[in-house]
């Protein structure tokens, strides 16, 4: 492939037009980034004087705590679960919005709209919705005789930011999934109409496996999301707990480092949590992108 | 096998559009009729209504003795070719062929045995475990054929199944489509806008324009007795010159037109009937000055002016022209040739 070259009379002016860029992404990423590493190999002592170098020690203790052990489990169950949520709406929603003919701009943009609420004001929301003095939610529970009380309950407050989390997800899921829906060509629906497939058939058998690029993007945003960006929801809903029921990986880096300022766990414990992310995705790539393509 | 029998068939979508005006039509067991039309007279809503793809507002559509108005698509018992192929794109060009077979509860056995014969027929054995983007568009179209007749349909509907072709691709297709059509004998409605291809495929043609039925027949019927104006302009290529009757009639032929009927006002002329030397038969002669000369090969078209109309007449004769560009030009026109219309109606007099 042949590329366009540029050519610049002064031999630092590509460099000064690039330095914006590079200055950002050195200062706010790079940088924070390596330091997360450097103090992730150091012990700190509560006031901050000493720094000693530790080696892997950070990693092994994380590696061999119970807490970070059942964090991680319940991480998966939580990513599985919020994916599998969230996409799984966001789909129904966009098939039905894609089959309305008139009001599907109107739908769309309702149903876009929670993707504009921050993580933190969708925590408060649910929050209130499922609080157990004032909420809605347990009100109307207690008439099928569930007892809410997400601060009592792990489980329940498991439920609690998997719903918060997904809600917010939806809106984003919903677009792609929609965009993808507009995009399989009408004479292929028509085509397996003759063929004898029902509506029910059609979708699975020809919609559904075209979407499959769509599906696949959406599952690597959505576990990168819940890995990293449900720290708002979580906080604001049940700050981790009861007890350790809510704790997340990304929670417990804010408990450990922030709140019980063992940096060096913490940071051991967030550059795992990019391991973890960068081999899932890696695993996609290598495995899942083969099937979707065609 | 069965026939297609349209009665009254009409379709107003939304906002009193009215895309087809009441179509009356009798297809034949094992016909091959071609609808053709210009874009937008209807003739794809028309297709799309007998697939079922298109509610019917109006009217009864029988395929064989059953009504199938408000039937499915796949309770019609046909199949249709799309324009753009419609494949399935991730699956092979084997299950593309066999989906249809699969969703009918065929056994896997006779899945296999039928998708076989039919890839032998069509020549894509070879591809049968490829993808749809790894075929040639001449092989996505033997493709699309197979699909269409792996399940042996009362008939074959096709929605201009050519038009994404190269043009030598497309006489190709266009002649082993006649043969197919031809050994199976499965009736068949063949929806285009290329008069070649309708005049060349069909045992009848029906033209179409503004969702009513200019005429129906045989090729050579429409060819050789166009029933309007429309049709005449239509089939046929070169187009039929159309030329007032006054300017003939004034130019020396006026007892030649003496006996038309009375309401004719506009003589249509084909290309072909103006001979540059005088037939055995009555004949009109014409004068005018050669304005144009196009070379096409085996035959020349020459461009003349009668009349002060905008459109020039267009002359084929084969080989090339007696005169130089500039000079005038004689030629004449059988009386047997001449096509009297009333320019009102657009309707043929006589």
């Amino acid at each position: 492939m042949q590329t366009k070259r540029s050519t610049y009379q002064n031999r630092w002016l590509p460099f000064f037009l690039l330095a914006p860029q590079l200055i950002i992404t050195l200062v706010f990423f790079i940088w924070p980034a390596s330091q997360a590493v450097k103090s992730s190999f150091e012990r700190t002592d509560a006031f901050g004087f000493n720094t000693t170098f530790v080696g892997l020690a950070n990693y092994t203790r994380v590696l061999a705590d119970p807490s970070y052990l059942n964090a991680l489990g319940r991480t998966a169950i939580f990513s599985v679960s919020v994916t599998l949520l969230s996409m799984s709406l966001a789909l129904l929603m966009a098939v039905c919005v894609n089959r309305v003919l008139k009001s599907a701009k109107f739908y769309t943009t309702l149903l876009v709209w929670p993707y504009a609420v921050a993580p933190v004001v969708a925590g408060v929301l649910w929050w209130f919705l499922f609080n157990p003095t004032i909420g809605l939610l347990p009100h109307l529970l207690d008439w099928f005789g569930i007892h809410w009380n997400h601060r009592v309950s792990g489980s329940q407050a498991m439920i609690l930011i998997t719903i918060a989390a997904a809600w917010k997800q939806i809106s984003y899921n919903f677009l792609f999934f929609l965009a993808g829906l507009q995009s399989v060509p009408h004479s292929l629906i028509e085509a397996a109409a003759i063929d004898g497939a029902t509506p029910f058939k059609r979708f699975w058998s020809i919609v559904f496996p075209l979407l499959s690029p769509t599906t696949f993007f959406l599952l690597i945003i959505n576990i990168n999301y819940v890995m990293f960006d449900t720290f708002g929801v979580i906080d604001a809903t049940t700050g981790g707990g009861p007890g350790q029921a809510t704790m997340t990986l990304v929670y417990k880096v804010y408990t450990d480092g922030v709140a019980g300022l063992n940096i060096g766990s913490s940071s051991a414990q967030s550059v795992l949590l990019m391991a973890i992310v960068i081999v899932l995705t890696f695993i996609q790539f290598r495995y899942v992108e083969r099937r979707v393509n065609y | 096998m069965a026939s297609i029998t349209l009665e009254g068939l009409k379709k107003t979508y939304s906002g009193d559009v009215q895309a087809v005006k009441g179509i009356d039509l009798a297809i034949e067991d094992g016909e091959f009729v071609v609808l053709v039309g210009p874009s937008g007279c209807g003739k794809s809503t028309l297709l799309r209504m007998v697939a079922g793809l298109e509610t019917i507002t109006d009217g009864t559509l029988k395929i064989g003795d059953r009504v199938v108005n408000n039937l499915e698509p796949a309770e019609r018992d046909i199949a249709m070719v799309f324009q753009n192929y419609a494949l399935y794109p991730h699956m092979t060009v084997y299950n593309n062929l066999a989906y249809g077979l699969k969703n009918r509860g065929f056994k896997k056995a006779a899945i296999e045995e039928r998708v076989r014969k039919a890839a032998k027929m069509l020549e894509i054995e070879e591809y049968l475990s490829r993808k749809p983007r790894n075929l040639s568009g001449g092989q996505r179209q033997r493709v699309a054929m197979g699909r269409a007749l792996v399940r042996e349909p009362a008939a074959f509907l096709f929605d201009e199944p050519l038009s994404n072709l190269d043009a030598k691709l497309r006489v190709q297709m266009r002649v082993e489509i006649k043969q197919l059509q031809r050994r199976l004998k499965t009736t068949s409605l063949y929806v285009t806008h290329d008069q070649l291809e309708a005049m060349t495929l069909g045992d009848r043609l029906v033209v179409l324009n503004g969702g009513r039925i200019e005429q129906v027949g045989t090729p050579m019927e429409i060819y050789a007795r166009p029933a309007s104006m429309f049709v005449a302009g239509f089939i046929g290529s070169p187009a039929m010159n159309m030329v007032p009757i006054e300017y003939l009639s004034s130019h020396g032929a006026g007892e030649l037109l003496a006996d038309l009927p009375a309401r004719t006002d506009i003589i249509g002329i084909r290309p072909d009937d103006m001979r540059l030397t005088p037939p055995a038969t009555p004949h009109l002669v014409v004068e005018s000055t050669l304005e144009l000369y196009e070379a096409a090969g085996a035959e020349s078209h020459l461009y003349v002016r009668l009349s002060e109309s905008d459109q020039p007449t267009v002359i084929r004769v084969s080989g090339q022209p007696p005169v130089k560009e500039g000079e005038t030009l004689r030629f004449y026109v059988a009386r047997e040739a001449l096509h009297p219309f009333n320019g009102d109606t657009g309707k043929r007099t006589g």
